[in-house]
This record gives structure tokens, sequence and C-alpha cells, in this order.
């Protein structure tokens, strides 16, 4: 589903990715971990096309296209989705009509006609449970005045609205507590299926516990230097991220 | 007025139109008729409006005042004048359909620079003692109704434009509102500009609200003729005192409009006052709001959105003098500019040494499309009192990178992500319309203008 090879990213002249490899089928539930400043976040922005980065090498393939032709908006739309970090407070824009712009933006993208006002509804209301997200958020503005919990909620909540074939979740449990981790993941796992794939980039292997993931790999310094299953993750939440970094740099 | 012989005396001309010299000998040889159309109260005070401006001139943007409109290229135009106050032959009940659906104003409409006097049926139902008119024809029917009001604040004023209006105006719209009277429908005046040649409007706008009255007017400023026109207008508004009065400006005029107008507002204790003063689309506008919050326990609340693009300028002078304790203003004005539009704000404050307990809030936020767009803003806080609470904010930015960037991940278009976000922004000021129809309407016509499509009423046959 997902290809990427090679890739090596800059911003601001600095590179931050120096090719990095990865493949992701469908079905499967990537984790990908390291220490700060490897390039992790760098991955999903590069990944969803965002202009502050700059891609000096390599291919992104996603269903066959070329990834690195398309603007954000045409990835999306073709099934790629970002669950952000830090997600951004728009004020003045509701979350109706912005889920309702986006909604049929995808579906003028896949030539479908703008969908009804009761389906639109009904759609809303049924996501809205999925992550229990309160009717009162959704007749605010995006994000304004949302508490940290309240925006990663939301940002499952635009997930399951849209429907990914691929899910990059980054850093989605940083600034949760246990119960809104819970909830957060429960979301993600009822719409896993085994036609969409999930990339989940975190620091902690806390919210693998939730989302148990297939693969993990290890992030430094721009490249994917070791890769294994969900013990991986538990033997580094045991022993840091240290012998990595020895292990690489003393190559 | 004058014949233009030859080139070189055609330069010298219009040097002269616009330094006023021109107008002043039109005063000296025709200010006979100019009165003898008009009536004796809005005489009385002509010739000394006519002696100010004399003395001051048209303003330059060498006054601190007008320092971010240059009038002298529009007014460099030799416009015709209606002095003898000619009818033109057009009934604006017949060509305007004001639409904006389900508003079901009172309508009335200023015709270049003279109140149209047709009688309209969906006038009938004004509660009893509510006066609504011509200025002229209401100053000579009931002048002890008007001689405590008309020109109290306008000819207090040292400004050229208002002492021009002063010495020229002989017409407007009046509207008296009796004690504890409260209108329940919106009150509409359309100025409308209909000229086959050059043309310049003055008129004089007189409202008066007495105790407890309420009511909400709607201007619509629109032009008909794809000549150059130039309005002068003063509107004084007297607010009673526990009165209520709204006052919407909306302008959607041609690129060829010089549209100069001065809103005067005095409010008398525990009275409320909101201005929303909405430019859509216009060619060189210059709007004067001055609100003097003359009793304690008013409030204030001034606004505005200005959409410009393409060489549109717009500037907003505006100034509140806080005179009593206890009293409430807020004021927020946004504009978004684009191609080489220009605009320019002014935010005066005053708080007079009694006025403790004052809380007065202003915010001017701006946005540029483009780099050639130019904004100019100018918070103005003169502060005696010691007890009060002031603040003001103002900033000039480019729309916000990460929020395009989030919208676009969710498979918004640049283009409509944008359009969103420009909306957003002028979202809290389209908030303080109390008028739902006229809210849903402006709603719907931002969106168009901000999508670059028309959005003209249907009444204007000119806008591009």
């Amino acid at each position: 589903m997902l290809e990427i090879k090679d890739i090596h990213a800059n911003i601001n002249g600095k590179e931050i990715l120096k090719g990095l490899i990865l493949k992701v089928n469908p079905g499967e539930i990537h984790a990908i971990m390291g220490p700060n400043g490897a390039g992790k976040s760098t991955l999903a922005s590069v990944l969803t096309g965002n202009p502050a980065f700059e891609v000096t090498h390599g291919s992104i393939s996603f269903h066959g296209k070329d990834m690195l032709e398309l603007s954000p908006e045409q990835r999306a739309n073709e099934g790629i989705f970002l669950s952000f970090q830090y997600p951004v407070e728009i004020p003045g824009v509701s979350m109706v009509n912005f889920m309702r712009t986006a909604i049929n933006e995808q579906r003028k993208y896949r030539q479908l006609e703008p969908i009804s006002a009761t389906d639109f509804l009904r759609l809303m209301r049924e996501k809205k449970e999925l992550v229990e997200m309160d009717n009162k958020l959704t007749n605010r503005s995006v994000n304004e005045g949302f508490s940290g919990g309240e925006k990663k909620r939301n940002e499952i909540f635009q997930m399951a609205m849209l429907d990914p074939d691929l899910s990059i979740l980054d850093e989605t449990d940083s600034g949760l507590d246990i119960d809104a981790l819970r909830i957060v993941a429960n979301g993600v796992n009822k719409l896993k299926t085994d036609k969409n794939a999930t990339i989940v980039i975190t620091h902690y292997q806390r919210l693998l516990d939730y989302i148990v993931p297939d693969f993990v790999h290890v992030l430094y310094d721009g490249r994917i230097v070791k890769t294994g299953d969900k013990n991986l993750a538990l033997e580094l939440e045991e022993k840091g991220y240290d012998w990595i970094k020895k292990e690489v740099d003393g190559e | 007025m004058k014949e233009i012989n030859d080139e070189a005396n055609s330069v010298a001309t219009l040097t002269e139109w616009h330094e006023g010299a021109e107008y002043i000998k039109l005063y000296n040889q025709f200010n006979g008729q100019i009165k003898s159309h008009s009536a004796p109260l809005m005489n009385e005070s002509r010739d000394a409006s006519f002696g100010l401006f004399k003395s001051l001139g048209f303003p330059t943007n060498q006054l601190e005042n007008y320092k971010y409109t240059d009038l002298k290229d529009p007014l460099s135009v030799e416009y015709g004048l209606n002095i003898n106050r000619l009818k033109i032959p057009v009934n604006p009940y017949e060509v305007f359909q004001c639409d904006v659906p389900g508003i079901h104003s009172y309508l009335y409409f200023v015709l270049n620079d003279g109140f149209y006097p047709v009688r309209d049926k969906r006038n009938d139902a004004l509660p009893d003692g509510v006066i609504i008119g011509s200025l002229s024809e209401i100053a000579q029917s009931h002048p002890a109704l008007l001689k405590d009001y008309y020109g109290k604040m306008s000819t207090t004023k040292a400004d050229g434009l208002i002492a021009f209006n002063g010495a020229f105006a002989q017409d407007g719209f009046f509207m008296y509102v009796p004690d504890n009277v409260q209108l329940d429908r919106p009150v509409q005046l359309v100025n409308i500009m209909r000229s086959d040649v050059d043309f310049m409007a003055n008129s004089h706008n007189l409202i008066i609200l007495g105790e407890g009255a309420k009511a909400q007017l709607l201007v619509c400023d629109h032009t008909m003729d794809k000549v150059r026109f130039t309005s002068n207008r003063v509107t004084e508004v007297f607010v009673g005192k526990n009165a209520v009065y709204e006052h919407y400006k909306l302008e959607n005029t041609h690129a060829e409009t010089t549209n100069m107008s001065n809103l005067l507002i005095r409010q008398e204790e525990a009275s409320n006052v909101l201005a929303n003063i909405i430019t859509l689309h216009n060619g060189i506008t210059r709007n004067t709001i001055e609100i003097d919050v003359d009793g304690e326990h008013c409030e204030t609340m001034l606004c505005g959105i200005v959409l410009a693009d393409k060489k549109q300028q717009v500037d907003n002078f505006t100034s509140i003098i806080h005179g009593k304790p206890n009293c409430k203003s807020n004021e927020l004005f946004k504009y978004v500019l684009d191609d080489t539009a220009k605009g320019g704000f002014t935010g005066k404050l005053y708080v007079a040494r009694d006025a403790q307990k004052t809380a007065a809030f202003q915010t001017n936020k701006n946005i540029l499309l483009k780099r050639s767009a130019k904004m100019r803003t100018k918070p103005q806080l003169e502060i005696y009192a010691d007890d009060v609470k002031c603040s003001h904010g103002a900033t000039i930015g480019q729309l916000d990178e990460n929020a395009m960037f989030y919208m676009r991940s969710r498979g918004i278009s640049e283009a409509e992500a944008r359009l969103l976000l420009m909306f957003a922004f002028t979202a809290d000021v389209i908030d303080n319309i109390r008028i739902d129809a006229l809210k849903d309407r402006i709603k719907m016509l931002v969106e168009k203008r901000l999508r670059g499509e028309l959005s003209k009423c249907e009444g204007c046959v000119i806008c591009q």
C-alpha cells in the first residue's frame, strides 16, 4: 500500500530524514519509535506533504501513485490521514462546516455528489459515538478552547469521518490521561480493518498496550535502524535508546 | 459650471477644484439659490459653515486625521451639483429591489442628495408619532422639533468635509422616534447615486431617538451609472436616555465612487448604540465615525469589516469620547485586503478625567493577501481618568499557515481553505449584526465577495 524508498528531507536547509525506507501493507499496524529529534514527526509531515519540508531524494508511492507529485489535499483525498501531534485551533470555522467541507471535497475528488444534509448528520452522530465526543464540541469552532484530550479525540473523530486507508497517528498519546488514552485507542481499534493500515508514532510504549503493532521500527538520525515486533517496544521502554544509539554510532 | 477651453487652462482648473477655490466661487455666486431650495433652519448655519470651509479647504493627507486618504485626485474632478433641485427622472422604488430576503424594512431613499418623496405602502405601518421624511421639508414643517438638534454636532467640528457639507447640503433623511416608541422593524435608507455626468452629492441626515426609544437603521450605498461619483454625507444621531440605536452601513458602490461619510452620534445616559460599518465594494471610501458618550451607564459597540481588492481604498477614522463615568465601549474592525488595495484605520479613544470606571476595548485585525496590499493602523488612546479598564490591539498579518495545512491535510483545497479562514476572520464582526435577515445576507455577500463572485445587490447594475 505504502512504499517509502530512500527518503531524504530538509527543513530550512537542515537534513532530517537521511534515507528512510518503509513498506506498509493493508491490515498492518506499524509503530515508529525513537528519541527526540530522530525525525519521527518529519516523517509524518513529509508523508502528508507539509510545504515546510523539502524532499531532496527518494520516492513515496501510495496505492502505486507517486505521492511527492501530489498536494496535501490530494494525498488526503487519496486516503492518507494525519492525526496531528498539535491539532490547530481555527477560530471562526465551525466543526460542522469544516467537516462538511472536507467530506464534500473528498467526494468531489472521487467524483461523487455532495453528501445530503441528513446523511451528513447521521454520519456525524455515528462517528461521534465512536470516540465518545460531546455534542458541544462539534458545535464549536475547530479545536478552539478544546482541552488536550478533546483535541486528540477530535483528531480520531475526523479520522472516523474521512475513513482513510492509511492513518498516521503522530504522538496521539501525548497530553492524554489514561482514560482519554483508552477512549482514543478504542476508537482507533474500532476503525481498524484488514483493508486499512496505521502508522503509530510514539515516544512511549504505553499507547502500544492499547494499539498493538505488528511491527516496531526505531527511527534514529533520519533512518530506520532497527525493526522488530511488539517486544522491541517493551525492550526500548526498559532499556531506553542509548544502546541503539551506540549500536548505530559504533558501526 | 465652468467651460474648460484649452489644455493649459484645464490643468489650472483641476488644481483649483481640489483646493476648493472653484467651490468657493460657486458658493459666492449661487448661495442664494442653494438657500432658496433648502429650509431656513438649515440656512442658519450655512454661511458660517462656508466661512469655515473657506479657511480649512478640503482636507489633505498632510493633516493628521486624513493621513491615510488622499482626496486630491477624486476632488480634482469637475462634478455636477444639483443646487436647483432638478428632478431626477427615476423612481427608486421601481428600479431598486433590496435583496435582503425577509428584512421587512421601512424603506426610504435618498436619490443623490435629496430625500425621494414618493410614499410607499410598505411604510404605512410606522407607529404613531414616528416621523420619517425629507430633512428640508420637516425642518420647515416642524422647526421646533429640529432646532435643538440640527447641526448641533456637525457645526462644532473643524473639518473641511463637514464644513463643506454644511455649506452645500440642502436635504437628506430625517427620522424622529418619540419617547418610549420602539420600532419593530428596521428602517432602511438607501443612498442611490444616479447621474449621466460626473456628480457630487452632499446630504445631511438627522436622527433623533427620544427616551427609551428603539430603532435600527440600515444605510445602503449604491451607485447606478458608470460615471464618477463623489458623495459627502453627514449624519447626526442623537440617542436619548435609555434608548437603543443600531446603525448599519453597507457600502456596495462601484470603483469610480468616492464616498465620504461622517457619522456623528451622541449618547445620553444608559443608552445603547451599535454601529457596524461594512464596506463590501467601493472606490475610495472615507468613513469618519465619532461617538460622544455623554451620559453614565452607556454601552457602545462600534465595529466594521472591509473587503477590498484591486485599487480600492478604505479609511475608517473612528473616535469614541468617554465624557462620563461607568460606560463600556468596544471597538472591532477587520480588514481583508488584496491586490494593491489600501486600508487605513484610526481608533481614537478619549477618556475624560471624570469618566472613572470606563471599560473601553479596541481591536483592529488585518489580513493582507498579497504583499502589494497596504494597511495603516493607528490606535490613539488618551486617558485622563485613573480607574479605567482600557486595551487596544492591532495586528497585520497573513493567513495562518498552520491552519491552512491542517485543513489541506483533511482534503480541503487550498482555495477553499483560504476562503474558510477569511470568512472565519470576519465572523465575529458579522455576529454583531442584530437583525437576523441582514446577518444571513451579509454572511452570504461576504462569502460571495471572498469567492471573487459579484457581491452586488440586485438593484445595482454597475459593480464589476
